[in-house]
């Protein structure tokens, strides 16, 4: 049960990705000029006849984001009342306080008129959150708390956490070139400028490139976890799931990048890109946990209770 | 009771080499015919005043304006009905006069001084449009920013030299006022809520502004004799400048030409 909800709470926090995505591919992050307020109501009492234009998408997003924390305190609630191992317990009250200080940074960045490095921090932290709901949820796992499909390779679990360590940074850049409006400072895809790098740079088209490459290297990183996965382990269904999904999620994610592009920033396109990228997380890290499994110590007695139960 | 009669001392000599350093430097290097450089600045005779006119022109053809979508909101399309177009390109019948141009002395008006601007300046939202789109104020005149719309609008001010504001105004007929601490040509205005929404103003510290009509014409009146750099500024196709040297009581007719780029976009 416990594992269902934390599933729902990551799964929600998938649908804020997607809403906080569309504020700023919609341009509509300053729609609402006050917070925590709405045009001077309380968020809750706004009324919906209100929502009109950018204020659906930014609204939206806050109340999205209100359900989401909402959520949040239930599930640190139940982690710390029912389940006995500590450092769960721990990680609930860290995934409050990152809904807690996400929100004040979503504010910030609204009073302050999107600061680059305001606005890249809410990005980056959002990322960290959801990387905490997905985790919370593999933990209260049945397959987790069992022990299932363990394996002892430590060039796997070397692999599987730079690659985590590498989509992280290529999402910060990311999100550091959308919110200095960079995304289309490279405008042709897959050249650049009509070669194969930049005939000219400035610090936006810097940024561009750099996420362009890290692009690069994500993908090589995920091929060699794939292979590896693949070669040394194909029987093991915990490891060879989230690779395969893994090595799918980023052919969508490099099609979709191109795609931003293409469509000059296509409102729906760009918010995928920001999902997709925020599922190419999760995967990563679901893959690195599993290889890293072995190296946790069993689940107590009580867990596996609750799981036969 | 030593300590006193030594900064008395000093005190006095400080004094009488200030003064005799302001009394023998001051008269050698003030040239007899230097401009008026009072500290107070000089006013612009009226009487001896001249004027520039002229038109703003095209080099090229203009991109038509894109229709604008206004389905995000049911009340923008109530106020607004029929096909809304973008003003990016206020071009006139003859394909080549063009209107909504800030025109300005950029450079040349020396230490004149003016009156305090008295009037109020206005931006109204109407329609979900800006109203005017382009226009012109002084520095330190007040702004009222009015709400016509029975639909909210949020004015976001994204200006470089002076301070960025985001005001909300849910309720028809609400005003807000604003001042410019510092001159700056231009400043975007923009609806974050509706996205065609965007204006623009040039706030000057002097009263020699104006915006080209419907028909590209424009004039600045009033203004001393002198050699100006005059500024065409126009949203898309940029700025432009000309020297201009008038003499008093003269008008002189100056035209602008802004180059329409093969890549020009609405």
């Amino acid at each position: 049960m416990l594992h269902r909800f934390a599933t729902l709470v990551a799964a929600c926090t998938v649908v804020l990705v997607l809403a906080g995505s569309l504020v700023t591919s919609t341009g509509s992050g300053l729609s609402v000029p006050d917070w925590p307020t709405s045009y001077g109501w309380s968020m809750f009492t706004f009324p919906p006849s209100k929502w009109v234009g950018g204020i659906f998408y930014e609204h939206g997003h806050r109340l999205i984001a209100s359900t989401v924390g909402s959520l949040t305190i239930l599930l640190a609630a139940w982690l710390w009342r029912s389940d006995s191992r500590r450092w769960m317990k721990r990680l609930g009250v860290a995934a409050l306080g990152a809904v807690i200080l996400q929100g004040l940074l979503g504010g910030l960045t609204v009073l302050f008129f999107l600061p680059t490095a305001v606005s890249t921090a809410h990005a980056g932290l959002a990322e960290i959150f959801f990387c905490m709901t997905v985790a919370i949820a593999l933990f209260t796992s049945k397959g987790w708390i069992l022990g299932a499909g363990q394996v002892d390779d430590g060039w796997l679990r070397r692999a599987t956490a730079a690659t985590t360590a590498i989509v992280y940074a290529q999402i910060l850049i990311g999100a550091t070139m959308r919110h200095s409006n960079a995304g289309l400072a490279i405008p042709d895809f897959p050249l650049m400028f009509g070669g194969l790098v930049p005939d000219h740079w400035d610090r936006q088209i810097a940024i561009h490139f750099a996420h362009r490459l890290g692009a690069l290297v994500v993908t090589a990183s995920v091929i060699a976890a794939f292979v590896r996965v693949w070669r040394r382990h194909g029987g093991t269904r915990a490891l060879t799931i989230p690779a395969t999904l893994l090595a799918a999620l980023v052919v969508i994610q490099v099609t979709l990048g191109g795609l931003t592009i293409l469509t000059k920033r296509g409102v729906w396109i760009n918010s995928m890109h920001v999902v997709v990228g925020a599922l190419v997380l999760a995967t990563s890290l679901v893959l690195a946990l599993r290889s890293w499994r072995v190296k946790f110590r069993a689940a107590p007695a009580s867990n596996e209770a609750e799981i036969a139960a | 009771m030593r300590l006193r009669s030594v900064t008395v001392y000093a005190l006095a000599l400080t004094v009488a080499a200030s003064v005799a350093a302001c009394g023998g430097g001051g008269q050698e290097s003030a040239p007899a015919s230097a401009p008026a450089a009072a500290p107070a600045g000089q006013r612009v005779d009226p009487a001896t005043a001249g004027e520039v006119t002229g038109t703003v022109v095209l080099d090229g053809t203009a991109p038509a304006n894109v229709a604008i979508k206004m389905n995000a909101d049911p009340i923008c399309i109530k106020q607004a009905p029929g096909t809304q177009m973008q003003e990016t390109f206020a071009v006139a019948a003859d394909g080549k006069s063009l209107g909504n141009v800030f025109v300005y002395v950029k450079d040349g008006l020396g230490n004149y001084v003016y009156d305090a601007p008295s009037g109020i300046a206005t931006i109204d939202q109407k329609g979900c449009r800006y109203i005017p789109h382009v226009f012109g104020m002084r520095v330190g005149q007040k702004l009222e920013i009015l709400n016509s719309d029975p639909t909210l609008h949020n004015i976001h001010a994204t200006p470089k030299a002076n301070s960025e504001f985001n005001t909300g105004q849910p309720i028809q007929g609400m005003k807000t006022e604003h001042t410019f601490a510092s001159q700056e040509v231009m400043v975007p205005f923009k609806c974050d809520v509706h996205g065609w929404m965007n204006a623009y103003v040039g706030v000057l510290d002097h009263p020699y502004f104006t915006v080209t009509g419907a028909d590209g014409k424009f004039a600045l009146k009033g203004l001393p004799a002198g050699t100006y750099t005059i500024e065409a500024w126009h949203e898309r196709l940029g700025a432009t400048t000309q020297s201009v040297t008038l003499a008093a009581k003269e008008t002189k007719d100056v035209s602008f030409t802004l180059k329409v780029p093969a890549t020009a976009t609405n």
